[in-house]
């Protein structure tokens, strides 16, 4: 029981992050229906500029991480505009490889300007673990990475819901031609998404560093997978199926790791993807949608 | 059979026999040397997944990207049969024991997944290739991470040239089938093509289990040229290189496919001498003409059409 829970406590706050990442992905897709492969990406720059404000310029972890998220935010910004603003009318397929292009260069771009070590995420606290009951314990860092990722969903849902510029967001993902007619610029509209998805990751990308103290070019690829999974688990364009989707992941995931073998840990994560994906593609908290012909 | 002597199919032969010939010759005389031989037996591999990948996605309109898991076991397959039996046959019973697996994991795979669609089949198939390759890590039969060494090296031009023409040729005359013409109609519209009477699921299942067979064969040469496999071989972004060939080329085009791979690994083989910055400048490249021509090299046509149309502008 006692392990039971502590592994729920570390599977929460794996979740977490998966969920901050899987929320860009699952706004871009809901957006414009592209895979946006270098969300991953975006991440591990967001754990490089932590990183960077972290240990060169001395800054603490608010300051690094709001930061960081700026950063990203204008990296997701820029990299829209450029590599998929032009394909905006072309083939799904033609967008994609296109994110995945932008994928390797985000990644071999970092690794020709950081080099491809891995390096060491400063300690921005010190690390404290509060015993709840018994044996379980949960550390300070797993309830910064809670509450963080908590109040940027509340700002997130607060966005999306109360504001002029999530009702635009919520119509061109609606029908992106009506909302047009409607007035909605829609080109301002997704580079928005891109940012606010963007600032997300670059958030989870400072926190993972925190958490597991090493960083390097190539973090971002899996977890960007899994965060895909984590959404289309939840369904894919609802934000509040990526936060669970993501938390789901996570849990399964420590608990293959925790009474299992940690070597399947990433084959479970595939396999409960297509379980789900055969049973209710639409994701466990999406709505179904009748094909029209 | 007086069909099959006509004088295009001649030609063609000739064209075949003098490509074969001249590399031959020139490794012979060690023009080409190892470096170059390397590159060669990438390029053809590389030819034999695009064009097979092609048919699934080019043709039949299925987004798979999962194309090196079936390369994964046909490259394992055959490599623990020719390692454990390094007998001269061996090397034929291990690409086509690998091919035919490769083929039936294709099989098993492809009837629940197939009924996804765009997007959601393509994240299934990157899936269920990275359990393949996750499960091929946790046997250590088979060397697990570290991957198994000591393949005997079998592959040579012969029988590379040999497979990937065979390839070519089989994938050509499936598509102008009428099988191949009812993959076509199903990447046309699905639903259009339900309503003429065509079984799609069959066929996706069908040209999907073809891809993976032909997957197998380019993953058992590999594992007896190279001497050495790993799992890390065949991951994620090994299925992505195979698929930015096929789009590269064309999604359609069979010409494009070997196009592309011959002008990628001409690329990558420039690009080595500036290891740091290669990959940089690749997916710059990928991005740009993306971006440019998003229909890939050759869109749908062949070269031969490309010819035809061109003398019927003259007349």
């Amino acid at each position: 029981m006692e392990q039971f829970l502590q592994q729920l406590i570390n599977g929460i706050s794996l979740g977490s992050i998966y969920a901050l990442i899987a929320l860009g992905y699952t706004m871009v897709y809901g957006i414009i229906k592209l895979i946006n492969f270098a969300h991953g990406d975006v991440y591990m720059i967001g754990a490089y500029i932590g990183f960077a404000c972290t240990t060169y310029l001395k800054l603490g972890f608010v300051e690094s991480l709001v930061i960081a998220m700026i950063v990203c935010a204008i990296l997701g910004y820029l990299v829209e505009k450029i590599a998929y603003k032009p394909l905006r009318n072309a083939t799904r397929i033609a967008a994609l490889i296109t994110a995945i292009g932008v994928s390797l260069f985000l990644e071999y771009g970092t690794m020709f300007i950081v080099k491809p070590d891995v390096r060491t995420f400063p300690a921005v606290w010190e690390k404290k673990s509060f015993p709840l009951f018994g044996d379980i314990k949960v550390s300070n860092t797993q309830i910064v990475i809670l509450v963080v990722t908590i109040l940027l969903m509340i700002l997130l849902q607060y966005i999306v819901h109360r504001t002029k510029t999530g009702k635009a967001m919520r119509a061109v993902s609606t029908d992106s031609d009506a909302a047009q007619l409607m007035g909605i610029d829609v080109n301002r509209t997704i580079s928005i998404t891109f940012a606010i998805g963007s600032a997300l990751a670059g958030a989870a990308g400072v926190l993972v560093g925190i958490y597991y103290n090493s960083i390097d070019p190539l973090m971002g690829i899996i977890p960007g997978l899994k965060a895909f999974v984590a959404a289309v688990l939840g369904g894919i364009g609802v934000i509040p199926g990526a936060m669970f989707g993501g938390i789901t992941l996570g849990i399964i995931e420590t608990f293959v790791s925790g009474y299992g073998s940690s070597l399947y840990k990433d084959a479970v994560a595939f396999a409960v993807l297509i379980i789900i994906l055969l049973i209710k593609p639409s994701g466990i908290l999406g709505k179904n949608q009748r094909e029209k012909v | 059979m007086k069909q099959l002597l006509n004088k295009k199919n001649i030609l063609y032969v000739i064209g075949l026999a003098a490509v074969y010939g001249i590399i031959q010759f020139l490794i012979m005389v060690d023009i080409i040397n190892q470096y170059y031989q390397v590159n060669l037996v990438v390029i053809c591999i590389n030819i034999i997944l695009a064009v097979s990948l092609n048919l699934v996605t080019g043709f039949t309109g299925q987004f798979s990207l999962g194309h090196a898991g079936f390369m994964a076991i046909g490259a394992y397959v055959s490599a623990v049969i020719t390692t454990k039996m390094p007998q001269e046959y061996s090397f034929f019973i291990g690409i086509f024991a690998g091919a035919i697996i490769a083929a039936l994991v294709g099989l098993v795979i492809g009837i629940p997944t197939l009924r996804l669609k765009g997007d959601y089949l393509a994240i299934a198939t990157l899936g269920l290739a990275e359990i393949i390759r996750i499960l091929i890590l946790n046997i250590d039969y088979v060397g697990g991470a570290a991957g198994l060494t000591g393949i005997p090296q079998y592959t040579n031009w012969t029988w590379l040239f040999i497979f990937t023409v065979a390839t070519v040729l089989i994938i050509v005359n499936f598509i102008r089938s009428s099988h191949g013409r009812a993959c076509i109609s199903i990447r046309e519209d699905e639903i259009a093509a339900e309503s003429m009477g065509i079984n799609t699921t069959k066929y996706k299942v069908l040209a999907f289990v073809i891809g993976a067979f032909f997957a197998g064969i380019a993953g058992a040469l590999y594992a007896n040229y190279f001497y050495y496999i790993k799992p890390d071989l065949f991951g994620f972004l090994k299925s992505i290189d195979i698929l930015v060939i096929v789009v590269l080329g064309g999604l359609g085009s069979i010409t494009g496919s070997i196009f592309a791979a011959i002008l990628l690994a001409l690329i990558s083989a420039y690009l080595q001498s500036f290891p740091e910055l290669r990959m940089v400048i690749y997916s710059l490249l990928l991005i740009i003409i993306m971006i440019y021509r998003p229909q890939g090299l050759m869109g749908t046509k062949e070269l031969n059409s490309l010819f035809r149309k061109k003398a019927e502008k003259i007349k």
